[in-house]
Order: structure tokens, then sequence, then C-alpha cells
């Protein structure tokens, strides 16, 4: 595509000869390298609550930001006018990171390669607001219909398309088009007098609004986020102590994230501030365990035709059978450490400076019958869905917290227990890993990571896996 | 500066399109962060950006939308969308603006904004941030490495209008400076952090005394250990104890207590806490990070007593919520740019005690201290306390050593009525604080 085709060429008419111009300001005092990231968001949102559609919101921003690259140093400016005055400012402010004559650079900007993992004709928000707005009543009637002892519900959608451009000194331009949607399910059930029990469920992804069908339909996600709820109010205290622990397929892979993925981003590790800084080549794993990270999966949330810096997105292998591979890097990391990039450098906004982020991170499967592995267990927990996570880098200790977990009593699942988190240390963590099933399930498409004030979509996933040792916050002996 | 006549012709031009009743928030913001490591400045960023967001009711159907485009045909999107959406929203007999009897603001200098922020030269903030961490890296030979420091400064301002009649605007600055350095020991790695923050430059702390409180901080988690699983009393340090403040004002929030997701819901009156417990909320305290003029719906803030030595005695509210609880808001809407107001607190804290922190210590046979927790088990529906902690080990009243990879757990239920002791040592590093606070008995999990 020309730029003179693409979005920001056809609503604000910029051209090569502008994106020159800011690029050579940019570099007016030296530095080694600049980009610019053109973003135009549209988003809607609407949820159900008591019954009523409350809230109902849609909005549009529109940005560029302009970095420059001097050694180890970076210097970022933005602005949200697209005039040609506002930009040169933009770049003159980022440029003052560098102290030294003008570069001059190539002129001229090829197009990236890339490739059409969300080839959506029609994004979510292009659809009537009808139809989405349908989504969540649907969702509302199902989790009451579901059981008497439903009482709240709350659901949402929201969707977005985000326009990019990405053109940067080496030359090289690229244009996306990044569709998402998404819709969530929460319920509160109460028994009698006790206390009300939370359930939760979702999906979405970089989809058309034809994904939320059959499995993923708002009905499928009320009656789980109901089917949760409900177990909850039979569930008991949960132990505390260490114990083995068996992970249930799709969203518990929450434990690669926090356990591996964040301290294998390249620049805690080209910091060595990260507890697997310098231990490529290591094992940090049991031989079962594969890692990888998957920015290329179709219609995925975690995915990207190119990632914020304007990189092709690829399957990086992080742990292949227990041993350490590779991190994840962005444009700075690559640069400094001298490595390729591997289409992870990624940003919230054109407000926000890229850094290395995850996009799907998973395990491979195993050869074990997840049946087996519970067999396997005389006394254990068996964890079917997580809520959130969070990991010390440094010292490498990762939580997750249970939102539907088991016992595992004599090889079989028994009682339901209350939330408990989980805690780990992510070096060691997986060495205990036993059994790994062969039932990868990737998560349903809801995953938020959050890293130093930057919140960006990701995917998750996991087989069913055993680890023998694990630290379990519970209440009760 | 924005305009604050913008925000009222929003206002005009959504009622000359039918709405029954708009209000309308502008903002605008300048940031600028600097940021050094190992002694070497590493990253500029300084920009600003402004958005526009509108609410408006047809009736009772309500359609909110949002734009950074100032420019008159972004204006006037702004109106379409909002009056577009609202169309497919459900009649919500409770919706609607606050009373103008209750629309206001608190007169007088908050001391919200102050130029200084702005004024010291980028330089000088470099070398701040570089102060801080070298006096971080230079305090200790096992202090090997540093995440780097950062000084941040934002300047910005609030308008919001509304059709009855509000117009009120305010300017905010805050800056701060940071510093997280990695201390190393044989096998062991820890880092930790330490800050200052304030809406004047002039009230920041000293880069050194920050650099040398974080190198601490990291230093004494060196060599942690995990400890058995057992029950004993756990102290929560200033910054972990304001995170017990946070967990009970979700519980307090007036949209969890009406859909009955929170466990003090319908507990107003009672006894929830131990008698040394009063909760405060008070919006008008001059310089604070959780003060300001009115609230985002146009309301005056005021100061809320919610929780009076043991009992529960308000929630916080906006408009929405008093009217589904059949109360009177108190002051705390809270909202970005746009959307229905949700319920914020303003500078939300625990009374003080009369203990130092040491003597709360000395009197522990064994127990934990906790300087930090991680991740997100607190679950405010059915009041379960789960975290993973990190801090240090109470033997006969004095630290033994450090622990990490624990969890702590309990119920907010019990730990509220277990405050075993509260200090002293009161002071506001944002909008929620508190003192050192003692529970009496958590079980604390490890091996």
């Amino acid at each position: 595509m020309a730029l003179s085709d693409s979005f920001f060429g056809q609503k604000f008419g910029i051209t090569e000869h502008d994106l020159q111009s800011y690029i050579d300001q940019a570099l007016s005092a030296g530095g080694d390298y600049a980009d610019l990231y053109f973003e135009y968001l549209a988003t809607s949102s609407l949820s159900i609550d008591e019954s009523i559609v409350k809230s109902a919101v849609q909005g549009v921003s529109l940005g560029v930001g302009v970095r420059v690259i001097a050694g180890e140093r970076t210097g970022y400016a933005y602005s949200d006018d697209l005039s040609p005055e506002r930009i040169r400012r933009a770049a003159r402010v980022a440029a003052c990171i560098a102290k030294g004559p003008a570069k001059v650079d190539k002129t001229g900007f090829e197009e990236a390669n890339k490739r059409d993992l969300y080839p959506i004709l029609q994004a979510p928000n292009e659809t009537s607001l009808t139809e989405r707005v349908d989504l969540v009543k649907r969702a509302d009637r199902a989790a009451r219909a579901y059981d008497s002892r439903i009482f709240q519900v709350q659901a949402s959608y929201g969707d977005s398309l985000r326009h990019v451009l990405v053109a940067n000194s080496d030359g090289v331009l690229s244009f996306d088009r990044q569709p998402m949607a998404r819709l969530n399910v929460g319920v509160l059930a109460r028994d009698g007098n006790g206390s009300p029990q939370r359930g939760y469920a979702g999906g979405g992804g970089r989809v058309a609004l034809d994904f939320f069908q059959n499995d993923k339909s708002p009905e499928a996600y009320a009656q789980e986020a109901a089917r949760q709820a409900i177990v909850q109010l039979d569930a008991v205290p949960a132990p505390a102590g260490e114990m083995t622990v068996v992970l249930g397929p799709g969203w518990p892979g929450i434990l690669l994230h926090e356990a591996v993925g964040h301290g294998l981003e390249a620049d805690f590790n080209r910091k060595k501030v990260s507890a697997f800084s310098d231990r490529i080549g290591q094992q940090v794993a049991s031989p079962l365990c594969t890692v990888i990270d998957d920015g290329t999966i179709r219609n995925r949330r975690g995915s990207l035709n190119v990632d914020d810096e304007g990189s092709p997105t690829q399957k990086n292998v992080l742990i292949e059978k227990g041993v350490l591979r590779g991190y994840l890097f962005d444009k700075l990391s690559s640069r400094l450490l001298r490595s390729g990039v591997t289409g992870n450098g990624r940003r919230e906004s054109y407000q926000h400076i890229p850094m290395p982020r995850m996009t799907n991170t998973f395990m491979l499967a195993g050869d074990s019958d997840p049946a087996d592995i519970v067999r396997s267990t005389p006394r254990g927990l068996y964890c079917a869905n997580f809520g959130g996570g969070q990991v010390d880098i440094t010292s490498g200790n990762f939580v997750f917290s249970a939102s539907e977990s088991y016992l595992i009593e004599d090889g079989r699942i028994t009682r339901p227990v209350r939330g408990a988190t989980l805690i780990g240390n992510g070096p060691e963590a997986l060495k205990y890993v036993s059994m790994v099933g062969n039932d990868l399930k990737l998560d349903e498409g809801v995953g938020i990571c959050g890293k130093e004030g930057q919140s960006v979509p990701v995917g998750v996933g996991i087989p069913t896996i055993k680890v023998d040792r694990m630290t379990v916050g519970g209440t009760s002996g | 500066m924005i305009d604050a006549e913008l925000a009222s012709q929003v206002v005009r031009l959504a009622l000359d399109r039918g709405a029954s009743d708009a209000e309308c928030t502008l903002s605008e913001g300048e940031e600028f962060s600097a940021g050094v490591r190992m002694r070497s400045l590493e990253t500029l960023k300084d920009a600003g950006s402004r958005g526009a967001g509108l609410r408006i009711l047809l009736g009772q159907h309500v359609g909110s939308s949002y734009t950074s485009d100032l420019s008159s045909e972004g204006i006037r999107k702004l109106v379409d969308s909002a009056i577009e959406i609202a169309a497919i929203s459900t009649e919500d007999p409770y919706a609607g603006l606050p009373d103008p009897s209750e629309l206001g603001f608190l007169p007088g200098d908050l001391e919200l904004y102050s130029d200084d922020v702005s004024r010291i030269d980028t330089s000088q903030r470099i070398d701040h941030a570089l102060q801080a961490e070298d006096a971080a890296l230079s305090a200790d030979p096992r202090i090997t490495n540093s995440e780097g420091a950062s000084f941040d400064a934002y300047s910005g301002e609030r308008v919001f209008a509304n059709s009855r009649g509000f117009l009120g605007t305010y300017r905010v600055s805050s800056c701060s400076l940071s510093t997280t350095p990695v201390a190393r020991e044989g096998e062991s790695m820890e880092r930790d952090y330490w800050y200052s923050n304030a809406r004047s430059y002039a009230k920041l702390e000293s880069p050194a005394a920050i650099g040398r409180k974080a190198a601490q901080r990291a230093l004494r988690r060196l060599g942690s250990r995990k400890v058995p699983t057992q029950k004993v009393p756990v102290v929560f340090d200033q910054l972990t104890a304001r995170s017990l403040i946070s967990n009970i004002f979700e519980a307090i929030d007036g949209d969890s207590v009406y859909r009955k997701a929170s466990f003090l819901a319908e507990k107003l009156g009672e006894r929830v806490a131990s008698e040394n417990v009063t909760i405060i909320d008070d919006s008008t305290i001059p310089g604070l990070f959780g003060t300001s003029p009115f609230d985002d719906e146009g309301v005056p803030t005021r100061r809320t007593v919610v929780i009076d030595r043991g009992v529960l005695t308000s929630y916080l509210l906006n408009t929405y919520t008093a009217r589904k609880l059949g109360l009177r808001t108190t002051g705390n809407a809270a909202r970005g740019l746009t959307g229905n107001a949700s319920v914020g607190h303003g500078n939300l804290f625990l009374e003080k005690g009369d203990r130092s922190p040491e003597e709360i210590i000395r009197a522990i046979g064994k127990g934990l201290y906790v300087t930090e927790l991680i991740g997100s088990g607190v679950n405010t529906v059915t009041g379960d306390y789960s975290r993973g902690a990190a801090g240090q080990w109470i033997e006969n009243g004095e630290f033994a050593y450090p622990v990490s990879e624990i969890t702590i757990a309990s119920t907010l239920q019990q730990m509220l009525m277990d405050f075993a002791a509260i200090g002293s040592d009161l002071e506001f590093r944002g909008s929620v604080a508190s003192p050192t606070v003692m529970i009496g008995e958590m079980t604390v999990s490890g091996q």
C-alpha cells in the first residue's frame, strides 16, 4: 500500500516528504535513530448493570509520538495535533537528547513486509450499535436464567480500531489497522444469608463481531461466570503451605507470563536487573517445558502484524526443553545488545515510549493425559481459573491469584476452595514441573499486562501441568 | 491554558441538539520525565495533550463521548457522538445530574498548583535524578546496580461545566523524584525503591535522603528466606498499611455497596473494626494529592468520617450511588474525561495511634514486619485476603532476618477487628495514608 492510499495519507494528507522532514528535524542534533508513531484510535464501550444499559461511551484520540535514540539515550515527545508545526516542534524537543551535528540519513521509505493476521473487513466498531448492545443484553439474560441464586449481573462490551503508521530513519514505513473486541460478564451469587461470591468470564481478540457465537457467545460466557460463582458458594478455606499444584489448561498460563515472561524482557536483561540475566543456555525449567512467545497467531488478542516500532512480529522460543534460549527485544535493546529484533517493541499509545513486551506466551503441549495428572496426585490443589498476577523481576518472586480451585484428595478433584494467592520464584518454579498435559489451550482473550505504567493486550496459554512444589497462601493448616 | 468557556459552549451545543442535560469535562496537561541510570542520562520525555469529554441525558437515557480534537469540527463530532450512543442505552430512573443546591466549590487556595514545578530547568531536573541515584549507589558496596532514578513533573488544568449552571476550573501540579537501586550479595539479588512527591518543587525531599533510604530498603532484603507456615502477628509498614486502607475503600465505595458486592454492604451503624480504628476521607486539606475544590460532578468536596472508633458511619458516594442507597452524595464523584461518574476518594487515611513503630515491634515475640505486598489477592466481596509478601522476621522484639516468597492471609473482616496496634507515624505520600499497623494474627504461608 502506498502512503497516499493509507489511512493517514487519505485522512490527514501526510506525505513521504512530510515524514522525511520530521525525521530530519528529529535527527537535527545528531541522534543515531529516530521514529514517528502516528496513532488514530476509535473506541466504544457499553455495559449493562441491573439489566439496564447504564453506560455507553464512544470517542476518538489522535496523536503522534517522536522518538530519538542516541547511544543508550532516548528522547521522546508527542503531539495530539498533526499540524506540521506541532510535529516539528515535538521532533525538536525529542532531538534535544543528542548533542552533535545533524545526521543526514537516507531519504525515501520502503514499506516493511507485513503479515495479515486479522483480515477483518468490517471491524466491530463499524457494526451497528444495536448489534453490539444486544451482546450485553443476551449475557445479562443468560446469567440470570442460569440459577436463581445469581442476583447481580454486569456485562460489558468494548471495542477499538487503531490505525497506526510507523516511519523510521532506516527508511522503513509500516501501516497497520488493528481491530479489537472484548466481552466480559461478572456475576454475584448468594445463598440465603451467606457471603456473596463472584464469578467472571469473557473473551475476545482481534476479531469481527461474528466471533461471539457458539462457545464464545454471550450466553456461553454468562453461564461460565454463573457456574464459577455458584461453585464458590460451597468453597472451604484454602490450604496454607507448600504442596503439589495442578494447573488446568488455558488462562492459568499466566504462570508463564509472571514466572518467566517478564524476567526475559530484554530491557531488564540489558541492565542485568532480572533474575534471568546472563542465564541463556542454563536450565531454568524442567526438560518437559518449552515456552514460546508468538505474536503471529491469527486473530489473537496479543497478536500484531507489526509491533509498535514497525517490526514484524514473530514466533520466539524463550525456553526449549527447560533451557533458556532467548529474550524479548525492542529496537533499543537489540541495538545495544547487538541482537536481532523479535517484534516485541510495544507501547500503550503515542504518548508512551516503546519497550519490550510479551505478545501471546504459552507452553507447548506434552504427552500426559490430563486425567492421569490429577490421578497421580495424592494431595494437592487443582487451579482452574486465576485472577491477576505480579512479579518482582529482580528477586524473581511472583504471585498469581487462584479464583477457582479445588482440593485434590487421593487423586481426585474434590471440594472447591476460596480464593488464594500462589507464590513462587521464577527461575526455580518451573524446575518442579513433573508432568505436562497434551491439552494446550490458549486463554479466551481478555488479558491485559501492565508494566511501568503502560497497559497492553496480551494472551497466555498452557496445557494441564503438575508442579510438585509451590507455596499456596490460604488460611487452613 | 484552556478556555474554560469552551466547556459551557459544549454544554449549550448539546442542549441545542436535544439533550435534556449535559456535563462537559476539559483537561489539559504537560508532562515531563527525566530518567537516568548508572550515572548517565537515559530518557527525556516532554509533551502535552488535551481532551474533552461529554456526557448527556436524553430524558433518562445516558450517552458519553470523548475526543482529543478540540477544533470546532472535533467538538461537533463529540456532541453528535454522545447523542448517537445515548439512543442505545436503557432508561435508568436513577440517572441524572446533582441537584443544583448541591453544586459548588470550596473557596480559597487549596495549594494544588505551584509554578515552581514548571519553572525549574531541565538540567536541574536531570541533576536531581543523578544525585538521588548516586546517593543510592554510593551508600554501600553491595549496591552494585540500579534500575535508575527519575524526576517527573506534571502540570495541568481541569474544567467542568454542566447544564445546571456549574462552571468550575482548577490547576494542579506535581513533581516526584524516585530511585530503584539493586543490591547483590552472593546469589541474592534484590531491588527496592524510595521516592518523594509533592505538589510543589520546594516540598520535595532531598535527592540524597531519597537515595540513601532506597539503598537501605534494598540492602535489608538481601539473603531473604522463607519461613515455615504459621499464624503470627503481622506489622504493616506505612507503605503496605496504605494498601489495607485502599482495600477498605473498595468496600465502602458506593458502587460496590448498592450492588451488595462488598463485605461492608448493609453494615452502616454497625461495629466493623476495633475501637482504635477511625478512617477519614478528607478532600479539603490544602496541598495534598487527594484534595480538590469540587468533585467530578461539580459537588464541593468535604471531610467524611467513614469509620468512627470502629463503627461504620458513612460510605463514599456520588450522586448516582447516593440515590440508589437513599442517601446524599458525599462529594466523591470521580471520572476521567467522560462516562458515568464512579466513586473516588480524597485523602483517605487511618487516624494515627500513640505508639512509635519501634515500640510496636519491640512488643512482639515472634512475627512478621511487611515491607512489600504483591499480587491482587484481595476479594472485597467476601473479604478474603491472600497476598504475596516480603519483609523482616521479628524475634524477641527485633528484626532477625529478611523473609520473602511467602504469603499472608486472613479475611478483611477479621483483620479490621484485630488492629492490635496503630502507630503514631502518619504521613501523606499520596492520596491514601496510614501509620504503621499491627494485625494481631494472620496466616503466614511459606515452607
